[in-house]
C-alpha cells in the first residue's frame, strides 16, 4: 500500500484501551498532529485492535476510556484506520464487531507502511 | 546530522536515561547536532528539580541541564504527562495553586504537537523507552 507523496506520520498502537495509558496517549498524539495539519494513518496491532471493539464503557479504576476520543478521529480528518487482520482473527473479532470502519491487512502489507511515512510512533 | 531523543522512561530505575544520556554525548562528540531531547511518559521524571541521588551516582537532572548549556540543546518536557506526576514549573504551580515547584529551566514545559515538529524536522528521531 504504497502512495506517491509520503504521509506524514504513521502511529501503532499496540495496547489495550485499559491497563495502561499508551493506547490514549497514542490517540493524544494522532490527534495533537492532525490538529496541527499533519496527514495520520493509524495502525492497530496485536492487542491494540481491542481498543476497536464497541459499545466499552469506562474503567473501573476511573479511566476516562478511549470510545469518546475514537470518535472524534473523524473531526479531526483521521481516516486511515488500518487494523491487522491476523490480530482480529485472534480475538475471534469481525469487522462487525468495531465501532468504527478500518480497513484490515496483512503482515505484508504492514510491512510496507512505516516507509510510506516521515515518521513512525509505537504506543 | 541533526538528532532529536525521546525519551520515555524515568532515572535510575533502569537504563534507558543513562543509555539516552550517553548517546547524546556520543553523537555530539562525533560533531552531530542534538536539536531537542523530548521527555514523555515516564521520562518526565528526569526533569524533577528537586532529585537528589547519592552523591556517589550520576545526578541524571543535572546532567542533561549540563548537556543543555554546553550545547544548546532543547529540554522539552510534554506538560501533560508532567502535571499528572506532579512535575509543575512556577508557572504551572502557581495557575494550580500549589507551593514551590519542582520544573525549572533549561527544562521547559511544552506540549506534544512540539513532539511532531521534532519528529518530522530532525533527520533522526531516536527513542530510549524502558
Amino acid at each position: 500500500m504504497s502512495h506517491a507523496k509520503p504521509r506524514d506520520l504513521l502511529v501503532i498502537l499496540r495496547r489495550g484501551p485499559h491497563g495502561s495509558s499508551q493506547l490514549r496517549e497514542g490517540l493524544d498524539t494522532a490527534l495533537v498532529a492532525a490538529a496541527f495539519g499533519r496527514t495520520v494513518t493509524l495502525l492497530f496491532m496485536g492487542e491494540g485492535v481491542t481498543a476497536l471493539v464497541a459499545d466499552q464503557k469506562a474503567g473501573p479504576l476511573g479511566q476516562k476510556g478511549t470510545a469518546a476520543t475514537l470518535e472524534m478521529l473523524e473531526m479531526y480528518d483521521i481516516d486511515r484506520l488500518l487494523v491487522e487482520a491476523s490480530a482480529l482473527e485472534q480475538f475471534g473479532l469481525g469487522e462487525e464487531d468495531l465501532m468504527l470502519e478500518a480497513t484490515a491487512v496483512s503482515q505484508a502489507s504492514i510491512a510496507l507502511e512505516p516507509a510510506s511515512h516521515r515518521l513512525v510512533l509505537v504506543f | 546530522m541533526r538528532y532529536a531523543i525521546l525519551l520515555l522512561a524515568a532515572p535510575y530505575t533502569n537504563q534507558a536515561s543513562h543509555s539516552a544520556l550517553r548517546f547524546a554525548r556520543t553523537l555530539l562528540a562525533r560533531g552531530h547536532q542534538l536539536e531537542t531531547v523530548f521527555f514523555y511518559q515516564e521520562g518526565v521524571q528526569n526533569a524533577a528539580r528537586l532529585a537528589s541521588p547519592p552523591q556517589d551516582e550520576p545526578h541524571l537532572v543535572d546532567a542533561w541541564s549540563a548537556l543543555s548549556r554546553e550545547h544548546g540543546t532543547a529540554l522539552q518536557v510534554c506538560i501533560a504527562a508532567a502535571l499528572r506526576r506532579g512535575l509543575l514549573d512556577e508557572r504551572e504551580a502557581a495557575r494550580h495553586g500549589k507551593q514551590g515547584y519542582s520544573v525549572e529551566p533549561p527544562f521547559e514545559l511544552t506540549g506534544l504537537g512540539q513532539l511532531i515538529d521534532i519528529g518530522l524536522r530532525c533527520d533522526r528521531l531516536i527513542t530510549f523507552a524502558p
